[in-house]
């Protein structure tokens, strides 16, 4: 039976009908067309699915959409702004940190909780935060090179002093 | 995965009479992080899930004064690991919340859900052992108390009959020169199950050279995990060294029955349950001098 879903995606009211066995990942991609987040595994193993939800990182593939009920949810399209690219996307590009691509909405999401948590993180950080990242491509390390970078340039950055 | 129905009941009194709803096949829902993969991947079944995030006994985390704490069994690891003054009373717990899956994972997965999906290698169960933990259970005709070592009765099986939940995990106060640890064996850095896994807790004399009392769990080497009760009594009052860690393991291992799977031969499991009952007490008798 479709039910009635009411949830905030990337700070906007979003009300549509879903049958309560769809992941959030299948109402995101399949009915709300936010085909940013990807779908690897489909069991909780490789974070390409990862959002945010009520601020904390979690796999959109284990996760009922009805459970996003009222609650705020972040993609990967809400992560740039009218400004442009956030840090994290400019370096992954600068740096190569991505070659299909499909591994990294889930990393950019998951890193940038991190950064969030823990504005200076060591690479031994990077790496056990980024445990339930997959990725096929790279070999991770242009990624958590990228992570660092990442967390260097925002540490510079003026709007991270005035927020600090 | 099969059509379902979902609610997400806010007082308790109406999640039990939803789970008791005759002829329907229910399931409670906590972080999702085995029943989503339950039922999308293995077939399971059931008319009807119902989510227990919404209710505030199972949602609660806190201190109940000098007796000790009480977590809600929907409570997921990263809300009981980033609990600073929690944590220093409880480190058993917070190794084995640290540990259970990614960061993805420990923002879902519950304590409670680890316990009742009664895996042989759930990590949080030996940890929970360690330190002492009851189990609230209520159902519609009323509550009962299950001592943690008792909950789990074979794979997949609990104590729970239908229409029971579990509501709450209450940890005793942990008294003064305390210690716990857990730890497992994975092939792996993270993201793994435990190969086997032991957690232990001590308490030292005054002086921080005698254990006065000691409990080990053991998990992935029986159906369960286990409660190794011969150690709490044939080693209390032994000193702190190397010996008594050893006589310690020696007890585990005889009691380490495992089966041989992809992940591990049962000679490797019966092995590893005495290297990690005597690591796990060291670094529990470690914290506990700390302390001192
Ligand atoms: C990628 C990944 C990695 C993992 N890593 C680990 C790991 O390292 N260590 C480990 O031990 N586990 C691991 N797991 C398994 C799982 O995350 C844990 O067992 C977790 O603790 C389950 O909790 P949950 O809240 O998600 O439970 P759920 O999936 O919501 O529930 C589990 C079972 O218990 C029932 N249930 C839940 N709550 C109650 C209740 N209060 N009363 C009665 N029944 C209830 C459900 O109906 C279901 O049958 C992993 C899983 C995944 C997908
Ligand atoms: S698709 Fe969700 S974790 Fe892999
Ligand atoms: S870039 Fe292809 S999986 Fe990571």
């Amino acid at each position: 039976m479709k039910t009635y879903l009411k949830t905030t995606i990337n700070g906007e009211d979003k009300e549509l009908l879903c049958e309560p066995r769809q992941s959030l990942l299948d109402v995101l991609r399949d009915e709300l067309e936010l085909t940013g987040t990807k779908e690897g595994c489909n069991n909780g193993n490789c974070g390409a699915c990862n959002i945010m939800l009520d601020g904390r990182l979690v796999n959109s593939c284990m996760v009922l959409a009805l459970e996003a009920q009222g609650k705020q949810v972040e993609t990967i399209e809400g992560v740039a702004d009218t400004e442009g690219l956030h840090p994290l996307q400019e370096v992954f590009l600068e740096e190569a940190a991505l070659q299909c691509g499909i591994c990294t909405p889930g990393f950019i999401l998951s890193a940038k909780s991190l950064l969030e948590k823990n504005p200076n993180p060591t690479e031994d950080d990077v790496r056990l935060w980024l445990a339930g990242n997959l990725c096929r491509c790279t070999g991770y390390d242009k990624i958590v090179r990228a992570v660092l970078e990442s967390a260097k340039r925002l540490s510079e950055s003026p709007q991270s002093e005035v927020a600090s | 995965m099969d059509a379902f129905d979902y609610f997400a009941p806010d007082n308790l009194s109406e999640a039990l009479t939803l789970l008791a709803t005759p002829n329907k096949t229910s399931r409670p829902l906590a972080g999702g992080t085995d029943l989503i993969v339950q039922l999308r991947e293995t077939g399971l079944k059931c008319d009807q899930v119902i989510d227990l995030k919404n209710l505030a006994e199972l949602t609660q985390f806190q201190s109940e004064g000098g007796k000790g704490w009480t977590i809600g069994a929907a409570v997921p690891c990263s809300e009981i690991y980033e609990n600073a003054e929690f944590a220093s009373q409880y480190p058993g717990i917070i190794d084995a919340a640290s540990l259970i899956g990614g960061i993805q994972i420990q923002n879902r997965a519950s304590f409670g859900g680890n316990l009742c999906n009664a895996s042989p290698a759930a990590d949080a169960i030996p940890a929970l052992i360690a330190h002492s933990v009851t189990c609230q259970v209520a159902s519609k005709s009323g509550t009962r108390e299950v001592n943690v070592e008792d909950f789990c009765q074979s794979p997949g099986k609990t104590v729970l009959s239908e229409g029971e939940i579990l509501v709450s995990l209450k940890l005793p106060a942990t008294p003064k020169r305390f210690g716990a640890a857990y730890q497992r064996f994975i092939p792996r850095n993270e993201m793994d199950i435990a190969v086997a896994g032991a957690g232990s807790s001590v308490v030292l004399s005054e002086d921080g050279k005698t254990i006065e009392s000691l409990r080990v769990g053991l998990g992935a080497v029986a159906p369960t995990p286990l409660l190794v009760q011969e150690i709490s009594d044939k080693l209390k009052g032994k000193e702190v060294d190397s010996a008594t860690f050893e006589q310690a393991a020696e007890i585990a291992r005889s009691y380490a029955n495992p089966i041989s799977d992809t992940r591990g031969e049962d000679w490797q499991r019966v092995h590893l349950a005495g290297v990690l009952t005597q690591r796990t007490l060291q670094i529990a008798c470690e914290r506990a001098q700390a302390a001192l």
